[in-house]
Parts: structure tokens; sequence; C-alpha cells
């Protein structure tokens, strides 16, 4: 990615914007132009898209945000940190559950519950839940294919994903670290990696806030 | 959706007045990992919105309404690649299951659809980083694969 950023730096940060803008294009030329029906459906599924990111990711981030600074990590390690039990499960279910939206929604929590010290294996479970239980989308699947179905299959994907939760956890490289996320607000991506270790992270350049955050 | 909304209000009011700079601090936090995010997640976009308008859903009911192993795996094959939202998946599975499509097949959709994004990889993976992407989306494909047969076993 570095690489491709240095040989290409303008394209190669661009390149999502131009494509935006490319199927808007197609999407005009199909509505205005007399274009294929083809650049129509790829603009509408496109709009019901952003209109999706748009609902649910802005509310995230802040959450995510507000997590970050004022959750301490003793919480999150006490509850659903490496030593926790089957208690985590419940409150990672729980907490999946009564959110809403598509699967790259739950990725930054996911991370920021990583980074504050809950054990992988509840990561992915909050992952398994939120994919397949979450409340919102269960009423839908009632909805058009009804209870029985509903029920039975969130009662057998419940023991599924919690499998791959500890089969995760044990199948991560020692030292494992996650890679950093967060891009410097003037555009450059950040250099810096989180590191999942218990310890101060440290060293991020420009972070002022950065102090706050294990202050708690 | 709306509650989404009106909890983050609520967390965030409560937060200015508690302290002023934690939360300025918290935005940024979130802004910068939203800006991290947003380019590649953009593009992921753009690549499923071309794909979704060469595949109609009438093309997806007339591959997977019927039964049989090999309806099953396209079911999961398609599931797996595709990112949908829900509002348009599950009607679409109602549709299915109107046209004959066995539980197996709806629940390996289903379950594919939600557990497994090999297009949203990318995205997943700058979070995560590959390793674990592909080593979690493998294990969700067989998790797949399992709840399916479960229904086919509880629901026959």
């Amino acid at each position: 990615m570095n690489v491709r950023r240095k040989a290409l730096p303008v394209v190669g940060k661009l390149w999502p914007w131009i494509a935006v803008v490319a199927v808007a294009g197609l999407w005009a030329y199909g509505r205005f132009g007399g274009g294929p029906a083809f650049g129509l459906r790829a603009g509408e599924s496109l709009r019901d898209f952003v209109v999706e990111m748009a609902l649910v990711l802005p509310p995230m981030f802040v959450l995510v945000g507000l997590f970050e600074v004022w959750v301490p990590r003793a919480v999150i390690e006490r509850h659903v940190g490496r030593n926790s039990g089957a208690a985590a499960v419940f409150w990672m279910v729980l907490l999946a559950t009564v959110q809403a939206g598509p699967l790259y929604g739950a990725f930054p929590v996911a991370v920021s519950l990583w980074r504050k010290g809950c054990a992988p294996r509840n990561v992915f479970i909050y992952l398994g839940a939120f994919s397949a239980m979450k409340i919102p989308m269960l009423t839908f699947e009632v909805a058009f294919l009804g209870w029985s179905f509903s029920l039975a299959r969130t009662l057998i994907t419940l023991p599924v994903f919690i499998a791959i939760g500890v089969l995760m956890e044990r199948m991560l490289p020692d030292g494992f670290v996650l890679p950093a996320v967060d891009a410097s607000l003037n555009g450059a991506p950040r250099a810096t990696r989180h590191d999942c270790a218990p310890e101060p992270k440290g060293r991020r350049p420009g972070s002022a806030n950065h102090a706050t955050e294990e202050g708690e | 959706m709306i509650a989404l909304w009106i909890i983050t209000g609520v967390a965030l009011l409560a937060s200015l007045a508690a302290d002023r700079r934690k939360t300025r601090a918290s935005l940024l936090k979130g802004l910068r990992m939203f800006w991290g995010i947003l380019p590649m997640l953009l593009g992921v976009l753009v690549l499923v919105s071309l794909v979704l308008a060469e595949v109609t859903p009438e093309m997806l009911q007339q591959v997977l309404s019927g039964t049989g192993p090999i309806t099953f795996f396209t079911a999961l094959g398609i599931g797996s690649i595709a990112l949908m939202p829900g509002f348009i998946a599950y009607p679409l599975a109602g549709l299915l299951r109107q046209n004959g499509a066995s539980t197996p097949v709806l629940a390996a959709f289903i379950t594919s659809l939600m557990m497994v994004g090999v297009l949203t990889l990318p995205v997943e993976a700058r979070f995560f980083g590959w390793r674990v992407s592909l080593l979690r989306n493998a294990l969700a494909f067989i998790g797949a694969v399992l709840v399916a047969a479960g229904m086919a076993w509880v629901l026959p």
C-alpha cells in the first residue's frame, strides 16, 4: 500500500472518490442521456449503500471515540478480558444485538474493544453476534421467513460463533499487532502501529489527546 | 437506527457536560478513525454497486430457487461474496422461499451473506490485517455450512 502510494501519490489517494464520481456520471448518463440501464442500477445501489453508511457510521464513530476516552481499561479487562468467563459472552451478545447496520460498522467497535484489553475470542464473538443476531435485523427475518426459521437459525448460530471466537484466539500468532486505522486529519496515513499489549502504547506523533486515554 | 442516534446524542451531551476537553479529544479520535477507513470503504461500495448492477434479483431468484447440493453451494458462494443491506436481502429470501428454495439453501444464503464478506475483505483487513481477516472469513464460511446443515436437521 505504501509503495503504491509513493509511486502514484495522487491516484493512490483519490481513486475511491474518482470511482464514486464515475458511477454518479454513469447514473446521470443513464438517467438523462439515454445511456444503458446498467449505470442507472449501479448508481441506485451505490446511493442505497451510501445512505446506509451515512445513517450508521457517524454515530458509531462518535460512540467509539467516547468509549476510547471514557471507559477505563480495567473495566474492559475485568469483564471481557483474557481471564473472563461465560458472562463475557453474554455481554458481547448483548452489546451486539442492540446495534444495527452492516458488518463493517462493527469493525471500529471491535478494534476499539480489542485495544482496550478485550480478549480476542470475545471480539470475534461480538462480530459474530453482530452479523447474525442484531434485533433490528431479526424483526426483518421474522417478517419474511417466519418465527421458526429465525429462532432455529439464531440458536444454531450462537454456539457456532462462540466456537469461531475461541478458534480465532487460539490461531492468532504470538505477539499479534493490530494495524493502525487512524488517519491523521491532514491526509497522510499514520505510520505508527497500535500495540495490543496492556502497557500504554505511546509514540503517536501529533496526538495531543493521547495522554488522556490511559489516565483513568 | 433512530435509537442509535438517540443513544449517541445522549452520550455526547453527557460527555460534554462532564468534560469538554475530553469530549473534543474523543470526537477527534472518532473522526480520525472514520477518515482512515472512508476511502477504502467507498471503493468497496462502488465495486459492490457495479457487481449488483450486473447481477439482478431476478437472476438470483433463478439460480437459488431450487433444492439440491448445487443450489446449496451456489447460495453459499453468492452469500459469501455479496454485500447486501438487510432490507434488500430478507425480502429477496422471502421471494426465494415462495419460489421453492429449501430451508438449507435459505440458511446458507442468509448466514454466509451476514458472516462472510469477500468483497469487504479490504476494509476488514484495514482494521484487523489480512491474516486475521482471511482467517475469520474462512472460519465463518465453515460456520455457515454448519449452520445450514443444522437448519436442515432441525427444520426438514
